[in-house]
């Protein structure tokens, strides 16, 4: 018996020595003999109606394989959820860079000047692209109302309170699209022959595509298999649009009868691929002179791009968010989700949430200004508790004490030290620095009745050779997936983690886990992983194969025995909902998640007011997320998204015109690099979780919600100018410093912007 | 074939990989990364950006850290390149390949290749590195996986390593 524990331990990351010496295999590495190289004619235009099709005299075109929406055996749709979107744009298009036509041909060089010899001709259609023209109907582009979902949250008794209060604290906010940029560029290989149709790629959810690739092609299940090849970043980018290049590549391979791959360059992914929802929210708060919040109301307004695809379940995210880990008694949240006449916007970490909180914190600090209470004061004093209940009247049954996590996250910022001798530094100079706190929480899995509908498997197979294999579909693309599910098979048998190994996500071989999204993969998928292991041993102590108590050498011996006596030997275990965890799709009312993980980040920053550019000094994440089943993996996590976070928040601008990204390149929209971050100093609370695997809840989309308004906020504490919208560029504080310069100099005697938005 | 590239331009090129003689018959102008990744099947260089942003592709070029993907194949002519491949002594990984693994420096793993190499480059010219010194030398490699500490973690255990043994 090994008595050791394995979940907790810092082990080598399963697929980590491949990473490391070049040899994992990602999609763009794999080569088919005969294999023809696809690419896809996109639309120049953000709406109209295609006319005419004209293939350019310059190239030998009997050499292409050409495929449009006529060559579609099936329904021309990515499945998912409303099946709104086309596989390929027929009459109409609807954004730019829709997908019209596919190209194949041996020679990957042709493909370019081919795609640019084909000229297509539209009867252009009016568009619009903001929020703004969408919600007025300045044009209806989608559906009757441009609506593609709404969500309405009600809670107490909202219109009693404005009476009540003594301050009404207004603000909007806005946060801009941006792009995953996960540094693998989307990637598919389809073949067909008379098995049906595969697919190898770069992806997250390998059922998605399985689902998408029935319908779009007119097969059933046995005859598509998708299989996941090691997969270079993903951050929800790899989510949902691998549908639509498994569909292109399949409907090319199947006309063709060869293999085709499609590698997007970074100009075409960037272009034509998924981003976050650009979001805009309005509050309008009541509260009491001692800074507690009676009752509010919260407009949560994302725009969706041209297609619903997943903008309904990313709207449900973030207005479930939208509230914040603080009390209401009383509040109404309403959401809403456009169309407009960009590239559809899809799934990115934090999926709704990060957008819905940079408001909520953003409005804390302006609450605690029209109140006269410090940041850290306002939201001590409005923290859930243990049985309060959260805006969707979720009762908090999680022993977590969210002030003792802020005193710890002051602590170890040195917070009030700081911020004093910040008061004295920024008398004079031209660097003058602040402090911003960010309070926050994420759900972990899928919302509501989401875990229910997915009703996911999981399988552990005790192999012939005595070792174990996990069966998912829970696919790695950096986070540690392998290991962790490695870590919980081998904790739950009690044998070494080398003796457990991972099936490769491919359909024909591992069940539907569900989509590795939605910080499930650990929580959900690992409690499964942990029974589904749980009954290969059962099944063996109960053939009297094994005692209770056994070597690793022991439990080999009885697997091997049992494959030998009675063949493929597996064990299998389905998602039951716990039988206290209820929600009302109707009312959206209930426990939206099983469990939350709560945190507080503290931002350090200096703004150089030569070039108006903020550098993060320090940053602190203090987070709850249950037992952390991996140190090393659990940190990185951390950083990972803290990064991508200052990202969101300083630097990821994504330039529109006409619906189309201007700046699709690395050149020109800038991620940060090694020398742009701070050292992210990462602390864990672990406090347990009863519907988590070994006690552990999500992690992986966390550390995007915090960092952007703990940052701006601490903006606002140096410059005392405030900034609501996010990416905050250095020509943004410039503007914003000198209209501030020209008002203040108007109104002498205001002392910065402090009051303003408090209505007494 | 409507390829404006005549076949006959194709030229030998000859150029040492990984400490082995290589003759190639490229277009003078082809990247060397794809000649490494579809040529002579060295696919641990990978494509990220192709304008020299990303440093995915980031190859040793007689000892110097050039992003793959911005050299003509041409250029390679008589030299020699080191790629990930070459790093290790069979099964026995690199002292860095070594750290990255220990210090979680390898998530999705696709900049890894190249940001090993640029580690490599780093502390031939740098043995001692400050981790300020490490986080301006790994600059030109971008990830979107680690935030880069447990990165700069790995270089300087590394560097540590090297230096008391």
């Amino acid at each position: 018996m090994n008595s050791e524990h394995i979940v907790g331990k810092s082990v080598p990351r399963k697929e980590g020595r491949d990473k490391v010496t070049g040899r994992s295999q990602y999609v763009d590495d794999m080569v088919l003999p005969n294999m023809l190289f696809g690419a896809t004619v996109r639309s120049q235009i953000p709406r109209g109606r295609i006319n005419k099709i004209t293939f350019g005299p310059e190239i030998a075109w009997n050499e292409f394989v050409i495929v449009s929406a006529k060559d579609i055996p099936g329904k021309n749709c990515i499945a998912l959820i409303g099946d709104d979107q086309p596989c390929l744009a027929n009459e109409f298009v609807n954004h730019p860079e829709e997908p019209i036509l596919l190209l194949a041909h041996p020679d990957r060089h042709l493909l370019p000047k081919a795609v640019e010899a084909v000229s297509i001709e539209y009867d252009a259609l009016p568009a619009i692209f903001t929020i703004e023209e969408s919600a007025r109907r300045a044009e209806i582009v989608w559906g009757e109302d441009n609506i593609f979902k709404t969500y309405l949250i009600e809670k107490g008794e909202v219109d009693g309170v404005w009476e009540e209060a003594d301050y009404i604290v207004e603000g909007e906010y806005t946060t801009g699209a941006q792009e995953q940029l996960y540094i693998e560029n989307n990637g598919m290989i389809a073949a067909f022959d008379a098995q049906g149709i595969t697919v190898w790629g770069s992806l997250q959810c390998p059922y998605y595509i399985h689902k998408a690739l029935m319908a779009l092609c007119g097969l059933p299940a046995e005859k598509v298999r998708v299989v996941q090849m090691e997969t270079g970043g993903a951050f929800g980018g790899k989510e949902e649009y691998p549908s639509m290049i498994a569909g292109h590549a399949a409907l090319l391979a199947m006309k063709s009868c060869k293999p085709v791959k499609i590698i997007y360059d970074r100009m075409e992914d960037m272009a034509a691929t998924t981003k976050r929802h650009p979001s805009r929210t309005r509050h309008r708060t009541a509260v009491t002179r001692d800074g507690k919040i009676l009752g509010g109301e919260i407009d949560f307004t994302i725009d969706g791009g041209a297609y619903a695809t997943l903008s309904s379940v990313v709207l449900s995210r973030g207005v479930i968010h939208a509230g914040g880990p603080y009390y209401w008694p009383s509040v109404r949240i309403r959401a809403k989700a456009l169309a407009t006449n960009a590239p559809p916007h899809g799934a990115f970490r934090g999926f709704g949430a990060p957008q819905s909180l940079f408001a909520m914190e953003r409005h804390m600090d302006r609450i605690a200004q029209a109140v006269g209470l410090s940041p850290i004061e306002i939201r001590r004093r409005n923290f859930l508790q243990p049985g309060q209940t959260t805006t969707t009247e979720q009762v908090v049954r999680e022993p977590i004490h969210l002030g003792n996590l802020l005193d710890r996250a002051l602590e170890a910022s040195d917070y009030h030290s700081k911020k004093k001798s910040f008061a004295n530094h920024n008398q004079s100079g031209a660097t003058p620095k602040g402090m911003g706190i960010a309070a926050f929480l994420h759900g972990a899995g899928f919302t509501g009745s989401g875990e229910r509908y997915l009703s996911s498997v999981v399988g552990v197979e005790g192999c012939a050779d005595g070792s174990v294999r996990v069966l998912v579909s829970s696919t790695e693309f950096g986070q540690g997936t392998k290991t962790v599910l490695s870590q919980i098979a081998a904790e739950a048998l009690s044998l070494p983690y080398e003796n457990v190994s991972m099936a490769q996500p491919d359909t024909l071989e591992v069940p539907n886990s569900g989509p590795t999204v939605a910080s499930r993969t650990v929580m959900v998928v690992g409690k499964l992983v942990q029974s589904a292991a749980l009954g290969i041993r059962q099944t063996l102590i109960s053939s009297n194969l094994l005692r209770e108590t056994y070597t690793a050498e022991e439990f080999r011996t009885a697997c091997q025995n049992y494959v030998a006596a009675h063949g493929q030997f597996r064990s299998w275990s389905r998602y039951e909902a716990p039988s206290d965890i209820f929600w009302d799709d109707q009312k959206y009312r209930g426990d939206a998640y099983a469990a939350f993980a709560w945190a507080v980040y503290i931002a350090e920053v200096t703004v150089d007011l030569t070039t108006y550019s903020v550098s993060v000094d320090d940053f602190v994440a203090l987070q709850e997320v249950g037992k952390v089943l991996h140190p090393l993996l659990a940190r990185g996590q951390i950083i990972g998204g803290v990064a991508q976070a200052i990202g969101f928040g300083l630097y990821e601008k994504v330039v529109w015109q006409n619906g189309r990204m201007q700046n699709n390149q690395m050149t020109n929209y800038i991620m940060p690099t090694s020398s742009d971050l701070p050292p992210i100093r990462v602390f864990f609370e672990e406090l347990g979780n009863v519907y988590g695997a070994y006690g552990a809840k999500g992690i992986g989309e966390l550390p995007m919600d915090g960092p952007a308004p703990a940052i701006l906020n601490a903006v606002e504490d140096a410059l005392g100018v405030r900034f609501d919208s996010i990416p905050l560029l250095p020509e943004d504080i410039m503007d914003g410093l000198n209209s501030h310069g020209a008002a203040a100099s108007s109104q002498r005697g205001d002392h910065g912007l402090g009051s303003a938005g408090g209505v007494p | 074939m409507t390829d404006s590239r005549d076949r006959r331009a194709k030229t030998e090129i000859s150029f040492t990989v990984n400490g082995e003689p290589r003759k190639v018959h490229a277009y003078p102008m082809e990247r060397l990364l794809d000649v490494l990744r579809q040529q002579l099947q060295l696919t641990g260089a990978k494509e990220g950006c192709g304008e020299g942003e990303c440093g995915s592709c980031s190859v040793l070029m007689d000892g110097v850290l050039v992003n793959s993907c911005l050299v003509p194949v041409l250029q390679a002519e008589g030299a020699s390149v080191v790629t990930i491949e070459g790093l290790a002594a069979g099964e026995r990984l690199h002292f860095l390949q070594e750290a990255f693994l220990e210090c979680g420096g390898a998530q999705c793993g696709i900049c890894t290749p190249g940001m090993i190499l640029a580690s490599t480059h780093l502390l031939n010219g740098n043995p001692k590195p400050t981790m300020e010194e490490i986080r301006e030398g790994l600059s030109g490699n971008l990830c979107r996986c680690t935030g880069y500490s447990q990165i700069v973690e790995a270089v300087a255990e590394a560097a540590r390593r090297r230096t008391a043994s």
